[in-house]
Parts: C-alpha cells; structure tokens; sequence
C-alpha cells in the first residue's frame, strides 16, 4: 500500500513539513506500510464501544481566577530566534 | 424579483477573569508587548493547561441568562492550524460538547414588536494573539504579541434567525446588553471584547431553500457590522441576478475602507483536524454549581427595564434604552438615588451625557462626569437654582473637569435669582424704566398682550444678568401689569 | 562505589562513610572516562552537580536529610531543567535552555539528589531503538553492535554501565520497560497521574508516563518515592496520596494471583526470552504465588490502535516546533511558510517527520473515524481486557520485549518491524495501568526482561514482587564484561 502523492503534500502542508522531490516516493511507501498495520483496526466489531479519550476515569481540576504569572519576558525571550521591542519577530504576516 | 435574507451571528465574546483560560497570567488590557504571556500562553515544551474556574462559571451564567441547557460534561477538542498568533499550532476549543446548549434570545425590533432568535450553542475557547505589521522591526518581519493568547472567549453560534441587518444589530446589542449587564465581559468593543463573524445568505422571497452563505469575519463594531451585511447582501443579490452563483468563502470586511474581500485561498487548505484535547479532562457541572450561580446571577436586561418602568415610572421606551447597557443602568441608577429624581435622571443619562459620550467616543465607564456630579446638576435644576439654559453650562464645565455643580455655580456666579422679594423689585424697576412699553401693552387688544410679554422679559433677564428665575418672573409680571389695567 | 546500590549509597552519605562531593566526583570521572564509548549523555552538568553535592552534604550534616539527599541521578532530557540545556533528542531544540524545571526535576530538586546531566534518548521519544536521536544512538553496554531500547536508552544504558545509580525516563509505549529490558535494569512505568507532566516534553499526552530506572527494583521504589506527586499545574495529575513504596518490599507473595496472559507467549516471541520468563514465574511460584493462565483477547490490536493514538496526539503536541518563539529556525526564511516548513523539515528527524504526517492523516477529513475514532474504541477494548483479567488476578506477567537487544540498522527501512518490538508494551499505556520490567535472564549474552503490569495505583505491590524476585534471583546484579 502506498499513499498517492497529492495525498502526501496535502499532509506536508497541513503539517508544514517541506518534503523534497527525491523523497517523496520514499515517504509514500513508509507511510503506506504503517497505514496497512493500523489498517487491521478495520476489521474490528466496534458497534457501540465508546470511544475512550484518557486513560483515567477522571474530572478537570478548576483553577481560582488568580494572577500566578508574572512577567518573565525577558528571561521568556532570551532563547527566542528573533525579538525586537518584545516582540517575537517572524518573516511577515499576509492576511 | 425580491429577494429574503437570511443571517446567522458568531459571537466572540472575550470574558471578564482577571486570568487566562488555562493559565494564571493576566487578562488585563494595555499592558507591554508579550509582558502578560507566561510559558503557557507562548506554548513552550512541556507546559500544560490548567482551566481557570471563572471562566466556566462565566460561561454557565451566560447560559442562564438565555435559559440554555448546561452541559453536565463538557469537553474540549484541539483545532489544529498554524499561524504566528497560535502559539501552540491549535486552538482549545470545544466542538463536539459544548458548556452551553441550546438558549433563546428575544429582540424589540424598531416598529416595538419582538422576535426570538434560537441560540444553537455556546463553548469556552481561547483567544489568539495579536500579529503586528508595522513597528521598530525590519518591514519584511511582523511582531507577534502573545498578551492576548489564552484570553478566555465564549463564542455564541445563533441560528440563522435574522432577516436584516437592522435584526441582526438588535440581537447582537441584545448579547452586548446581556454580557454586561451580567458583568462577564467589560463590552468594550474598541478594545475587541466582542467581535462578530456574520453568515449572510439570500433566498427569493418565500422560497423554502436556503441559498449559499458567506461568512465576514472578526467585525468589531455594530457600524461596521451593519455596513458589512447590507453590502453583503446587496453583493450576493447582484451576483444572482447577473446569473452567477455564490461560492461559500470567508470573507473580510475593512470597516476603514469600507472594502470587502474573499479569503477564498486561505480556506481551501484549511482541514482543522479537531480531537479531544488529551491535556485536558471532561468539564463536569454540578447541579449545586448551576443553582449557585442562578441564584447569583444579576438582574437580567429586560427584567432591569421592567423594573425601571415599575420603581421609577419611566415610559417603556426610556427604561429599554437605559437598560440594554448595563454601565449605562448602573450609572443612571447611581445618579437616581443620588438626586431622587428619576425622571431628570433619565434624560440627562439618556440625553446630554450620552451625546457628549458618542462625540467623545468614551464608554460610560469612562465618563468625566461622574454619576454623582451629575446628580449634583440635576439637584440644582430642581430646587430651581439654575435654570436649563445654565444647567448646560454646567454640565460643560463638570465636563471640563472644573469641580461640583455646585463649585461651578458659586465660582461663576450662575445661582438663579428666586427670590420673590428681589424679583418684585427688579420687575418694577423695569417697569417704571420703561413707561412707553407699559403703554403700548395697556392699548393692545387684551388677545394680543401676551405676545408684548417677551419685551418685558428679555429686559428682565438682561437686568438680572440672565439669573432671574424666569417662571417666577412671568408670574410677576403678569400680576404687576394686571394691577396697571 | 558505582557498584553500590541507591539503597547502600543513601546508607554510605547518611553515616557519613563518603560525601556527596566524592559521590558525585566518582560519577562524573566515570561518565568522562567509559560514557565516549556509549554516548549515553548528551549534557554532563559537571559544575553544577558538584555546587549541588557540596550543599547535600551540608544538608547531611545537618541531619534530617531526605532518602536521596546527595545521592547523584542523571535525567532523560525530556525533562526541562532550569538553565540547562534540554534538547529531547532533536535538532529542533539543540539550542533550548528552559527557563524552568520540571516538576520532577523539581522534586528531585528539594530532595538534595544531585544531577549529574541530561540521558540521551530517541528524538521526542520516538523510536524502540534510541537511533533516531539527533545526538547519535547510544549503544548497549552489553554488546556495543546492539540497541539498548528506546525510547529511554541513554538513562537505561548509563544505570547499565554504572555511570549513575538510577535515572528518570518516560514511557508512552515501553520506553522505559523495553530499554530496562535490553540493557538488563529495572524500570517501572507507573499509573497515568502518578507522576507530574508539567515540563516532561509531550510526545502522547494521554500515554507519557515518567517513571525511574534503577539496578533494583528497591532503588525505583526510592526513586518512585520522590518522582511521584500530586501536581496541579498537571491537569491529567491525580490528587492522591503516594505511599511510601518502600514500606510493603519485604512482604510475602504467598497467594498472590500471577495472570499470564496467553497472548504474550505466541508467534514471534524468541524462544530464549520465553524460556527465561518462564523460569521466573516458576521461581515465583515456588516462593508460593500462583499461576494463572489469563486471555487479553484484544492485545494484537494494540500495536495498530497505538500507532494511530500517539501519532496523532502528536502531530498536534509537536506543532509549537514553528521556528517562532524558541527552537530551531531555517536559515534566511523566504516568508512566513517557508520558515515553518523548513525550520520543521530541518529540525525534525525522519521517524518524527512520518509520525506527524501518520498523526495528521489519521485526523484529517475523511479519515477521522476509520482511524482515530475507530482508536479510541479499541483502547477502550483493550482497556477493558485487563479490567476483566484484575477481577481475577493481583499482577500480571510476561516478557518485556519479543526477543534480546537487535543489532544497529537490523529492522531495516520498514518502521513497522520496529513498531512490533512494543508489542508487549504497548497496551498498558493505552490502558493507563502501570508496568515494570526487571532482569530475568540472559539469551546470547543480552539481559532479557520480565513485565510485571499492575491495576492502577497498584506501584507498591509490582514493587514488592519484584524485590522478592530479586532476593531469590541475581540476574539484576550481573553487569556488562568491562563495567565491574
């Protein structure tokens, strides 16, 4: 089994991931072989099994509405690529 | 041929708490870039999500006041996409079940009939920062600042329930009224506290289909939103009858430039890949939890207008506008109490100070006058210490920060002359001053008199220096030159 | 003194035998020297680790110290920690020093152990055989052609040779069981909750587990002793109380109920590894507990259901790696998404690139219910298989892995021959249930391991059988040819 190519940069895209030319086959083929494993989940009788998203039987705890966080910015921003004016800087946002 | 519209609201409504949704930076609005995200909000490896308590709790009382269904358990889904406001690639957001079900809202409409508009659902989500595009950087880069990630929101999702932009407006004021009258959200809307996504579709008249929609996202104002919809629709109508076809697309609308254009590109590529946020475990409610809050919950909008028509016999018309703003309610209430007299209340709120307030464009919250220097005013107009024409200059001066009513009064000497003795005296000196006015009133046709009282008045108000009471003057006069007859 | 157990080290620095200083100086001497040859440690933290012995041994001075005051402990650089360098394996976070600790680091923290560095370790814990690490794989110290396990092979190998005496590792599918297993330590993985995850960076939130590795089953408990507790900024963290695990060790397993489930003595299990498991469920019987041959019927699917739940969860844990606020970033990005794509493309290793793309596709459109919806029903399947066993049975047991530590490059290009090494393992994160494996033997001279899976919050007892195991059994004490 292997994924078709349109499918896998469809997945590059949503996942921004850039996946060159030379690979793409490659990446194709390896994901098909782990689909065909997951795929034996298909033959499975699941008709009214609920679907079980945590392991634990176990409520959300509830925080107090109260400031705990205090600026930290600077310490925050020392390992950031690039900052200005406490900015995090990113190449230009077209909306 | 005519054509029907139909619309739908998305509603995001950022909520009062005084800390993020899942973490404990501040909410507060203003501050320096990215000084109120924490390593939470800016999603750094390894830290977690925790639900901030009053944001549930907001959102329940949202519920009760639209008399929703809670969810017992609700949940939240991760919606996945990237953007350099996102901090951490999705959104928590709830989808599948959200804390708020289905609620009804009511409308008053213009011509004074009202209209329900069915609320499909409303859920807890995050918001995201904010990208800057002009700035001390490099004009090929955009700032980001993450202040604002991780602000609590409700989205409210109506039905399509509307058919105009003027019904449209209604019910999203009436949300602006319900949010801050039950005081989970500040309504401040230059701020982005409410913005609006608007689903518009059209239909020829009666036809039972619906036609495709568009949706214009992240309107920040009621103006806007009203241009927004009305140019909308007469787009789509325009496109129809040219026989073209609407593609359903996300659109934007530029409230500046009054320009509206089609993300269609963006929304093609978008395949959110919602699932259960694995950090976060299912949200339960408890029916104690429900009924505290109920039993809490303030005075709903059309209860509080209801009411202001029973204590202080105000007409239907004036409570419902003093009522749909909660800071506006609170203000004329404050001032009422202050004063004891409701009725002068009403119309200065209503009046003087809300036209100063939309000139200005400052919200009540923010007023100059306060509602006790306002009361003050409306003191003094009452006892007949001022008269209308002088309470106006007072109120400019209170404006203009120059102290009490009373202060401004004293220091411009603007106290109204009431007193009877004073005023006889004045009038008759007048009078005697004016022997040839005298006479022509007796000569005139007694029908023909009352028109010869101005004269005498402005001569009056001019010896006064305008500070004569002038109901009390006219009822000298009128007696001083009957006596002459 | 690198022979002496967590247990006889507390003894030594709390009677004063040898300092900390001297403890510590030992470690690091010794992971200078022996660690080239194994790569075990990506970041030796030399002078902080010495600053911290000095103050443990005021501390022991002083009197009142905690169990592991002093004691020296390296931590799997998944754990942030505070002004070191924490990097998860990857090129994406070669450069990330964090600002903060993780609660576990914390922990260890305000109980005076020492940390001697960080353990390498799979990139983002993704991988059974500790290749995939950016920093280049770790070899076992029982044979240096083979893989010590991932995705905690570094913390598995340093225990292994000696160069601490126990180390924190995560566990989302074996990771901590496998490694323990192939590299002859113990390891155990404990109930979801137990153990903080705030600042453990994620690969499966609703799989990772932290969890401690050790020579002894007695040392994890010291080391579970301080690792586990209740943390609010954890939001999955459960609010209960964690026993003193050391106390219940020296009870009796007469009568215990042992399940053994059928299912993890078929195809593809190495006859070597079945016959020592074997073995020591004898030894256990004969120390009076009874054998209980058990059915897990839904087990085979657990590798499948697995490889849709953690990818997917992943694919979304890992999209914070943009290149915007901290990490790695491609060179002179063109725009906006060219900087994601290629910071992401040239951060991310090749098996964390095809597990996001497998997450991505199991929840895109179309795809979601076949896959992941279809997931979560199994692990509620396989969830229920051990409900339904612990009506029944206290403990249940098998092999750790299929067969001993494979050699280097020997699963080939096909990452699903890699995927079955967790076959065992696999189900009781889905499950949430806590497992260990401990030394049971040697096939071709590679250690082999014995799981134990426990019901929830049930760490005391696994721990308990494992020290009897270990006290009538000496598989744990033997070491690598060159290490003793």
């Amino acid at each position: 089994m292997s994924i078709e190519r349109r499918e896998i940069e469809k997945l590059a895209t949503l996942s921004r991931i850039a996946i060159n030319e030379e690979t793409i086959s490659e990446v194709s083929q390896r994901l098909g072989s782990v689909l065909e494993l997951v795929d034996q989940l298909q033959a499975v009788n699941t008709d009214g099994v609920e679907a079980m998203s945590h392991p634990m039987q176990a409520t959300q705890r509830l925080r107090e509405d109260e400031v705990t966080e205090l600026n930290r910015r600077e310490a925050l921003q020392a390992i950031a690529p690039e900052t200005e004016d406490g900015l995090f800087l990113v190449p230009k946002v077209i909306e | 041929m005519s054509w029907d519209t139909v619309i739908g609201l998305e509603i995001h409504v950022q909520l009062a708490t005084k800390t993020k949704i899942f973490s404990g930076a501040s909410t507060a609005y203003g501050a320096e870039p990215n000084t109120q995200a924490c390593a939470i909000d800016l999603a750094m490896p390894g830290t977690l999500p925790v639900l901030n308590k009053q944001a549930v709790n907001y959102a329940i009382m949202f519920g009760l006041a639209i008399d929703a269904e809670i969810g017992q358990v609700s949940a939240f889904e991760r919606k996945n996409y990237f953007y350099p406001d996102l901090p951490k690639g999705y959104q928590t957001t709830q989808l599948e079940k959200p804390i708020v079900g289905r609620g009804n809202v009511e409308i008053q409409l213009a011509d004074g009939s009202t209209k329900n508009v069915r609320i499909h659902h409303a859920h807890l989500e995050e918001d995201a920062g904010k990208s800057l595009h002009e700035g001390n950087f490099n004009s090929s880069f955009s700032g980001i600042d993450l202040n604002r990630a991780g602000t609590p929101l409700i989205e409210i999702v109506s039905e399509p329930d509307m058919t105009s932009a003027e019904e449209a407006i209604a019910f999203a004021k009436k949300i602006h009224s319900i949010v801050t009258s039950i005081g989970i959200c500040d309504g401040e809307m230059s701020q982005g506290s409410m913005r609006f996504d608007v689903n518009v579709s059209v239909k020829p008249s009666g036809s039972e289909t619906l036609g495709t929609r568009t949706e214009t996202k992240n309107l920040n104002s009621f103006k806007f939103m009203e241009e927004a919809i009305k140019r909308e629709v007469a787009r789509q109508i325009d496109v129809i009858e040219d026989g073209g076809t609407i593609a359903q697309e996300t659109r934007l609308y530029n409230g500046e430039t009054k320009v509206a254009r089609s993300m269609r590109s963006k929304e093609e590529a978008n395949d959110y890949r919602y699932f259960p946020c694995p950090d976060l475990l299912p949200v339960v409610v408890s029916d104690e939890q429900v009924e505290e809050l109920r039993r809490k919950l303030p005075e709903l909008p059309d209860a509080r207008q209801a009411r202001f028509v029973k204590q202080y016999e105000l007409s239907e018309y004036d409570a419902g506008i003093l009522s749909s703003d909660a800071a506006m309610a609170n203000y004329f209430e404050a001032v009422t109490s202050a004063c004891n007299n409701a009725k002068l209340a009403a119309n200065w709120t209503m009046g003087e100070l809300s036209a100063r307030l939309n000139n200005e464009d400052l919200s009540i919250a923010n007023s100059p006058v306060s509602a006790e220097q306002l009361a003050g005013l409306i003191v003094r107009i009452a006892d007949n210490s001022i008269s209308g024409k002088m309470a106006k200059e007072v109120f400019e001066a209170i404006w203009a920060g120059e102290g009490s009513a009373d202060q401004i009064i004293d220091a411009r000497g603007l106290k109204q002359v009431s007193d009877s003795g004073a005023l006889e005296q004045m009038v008759a000196d007048v009078l005697a001053a004016n022997q040839a006015m005298v006479d022509d009133y007796i000569n005139t046709d007694e029908a023909k008199r009352k028109k010869k009282l101005g004269g005498f008045m402005g001569q009056i108000m001019k010896a006064s220096k305008g500070q004569a009471n002038p109901q009390q003057v006219n009822q000298i006069l009128a007696k001083k030159l009957n006596e002459l007859l | 003194m690198h022979n002496l157990t967590i247990a006889e080290l507390v003894k030594g620095l709390q009677s004063k035998e040898f300092t900390s200083v001297e403890l510590t100086q030992h470690f690091l001497d010794r992971i200078a020297s022996l660690d080239p040859a194994y790569n075990a440690v990506i970041t030796v933290t030399a002078e902080r680790a010495l600053q911290a012995a000095a103050a443990a041994d005021q501390r022991l001075a002083a009197g009142n110290a905690p169990d592991l005051c002093g004691v020296p402990i390296l931590h799997k650089d998944i754990f942030c920690t505070d002004g070191v360098r924490t990097s998860c394996g990857s090129k994406m976070l070669d450069n990330f020093i964090p600002p903060y600790n993780a609660t576990v680091v914390e922990n260890f923290e305000q109980a005076g152990a020492v940390v001697l560095g960080k353990t390498n370790m799979d990139e983002f814990a993704m991988g059974s055989s500790n290749e995939t690490s950016f920093y280049g794989p770790v070899k076992n110290p029982w044979a240096t052609d083979s893989v010590p396990g991932g995705s905690s092979g570094g913390s598995a190998a340093a225990v292994a040779a000696r160069l601490a005496p126990g180390a924190t590792a995560t566990d989302t599918g074996g990771s901590i069981r496998q490694p323990a297993a192939l590299c002859g330590v113990s390891g155990i993985k404990p109930t979801y909750g137990r153990v903080s995850r705030w600042g453990m960076i994620a690969f499966a939130s609703s799989l990772d587990q932290g969890g401690p590795m050790a020579r002894t089953a007695e040392d994890c408990a010291l080391l579970l002793n301080c690792m586990a507790s209740y943390d609010d900024k954890d939001s999955t963290c459960i609010d209960r109380e964690v026993p003193d695990y050391t106390a219940t060790l020296s009870s009796s397993v007469k009568g215990l109920r042992i399940g053994v489930p059928k299912e993890y003595f078929s195809e593809g299990l190495h006859p070597g590894t079945e016959e020592a498991v074997r073995a020591a469920l004898a030894d256990l019987e004969a120390q009076g507990a009874e054998l209980v041959e058990i059915s897990l019927p839904n087990s085979a699917l657990s590798v499948p259901a697995y490889y849709v739940i953690a990818p997917a969860e992943a694919s979304a844990n890992l999209s914070r790696f943009d290149g915007s606020r901290y990490g790695y970033r491609c060179e002179n990005p063109k725009d906006l998404e060219d900087m994601y794509c290629r910071s992401r493309a040239e951060g991310f290793g090749e098996e964390v690139q095809r597990r996001i793309l497998i997450g991505t596709y199991c929840l895109s459109a179309g795809y979601y219910d076949a896959y992941y919806g279809k997931s979560q029903q199994v692990r509620q399947l396989i969830q229920q298989d051990f409900v339904s066993a612990f009506e029944n049975v206290d403990l249940i047991m098998g092999p750790t892995c299929p067969s001993p530590a494979f050699k280097f490059g020997s699963k080939g290009d096909d990452p699903v021959a890699m995927y079955l090494e967790d076959i065992y393992t696999i189900a009781t994160n889905l499950a949430g249930l806590p497992g260990m494996s401990v030394p049971c033997g040697m096939v071709e001279g590679k250690p082999v391991g014995l799981q134990i899976i426990g019901n929830y919050f049930d760490e005391a007892r696994i721990l308990n059988v494992a020290h009897q195991y270990q006290q009538a059994s000496d598989w744990h004490t033997k070491a690598p040819e060159g290490i003793a």
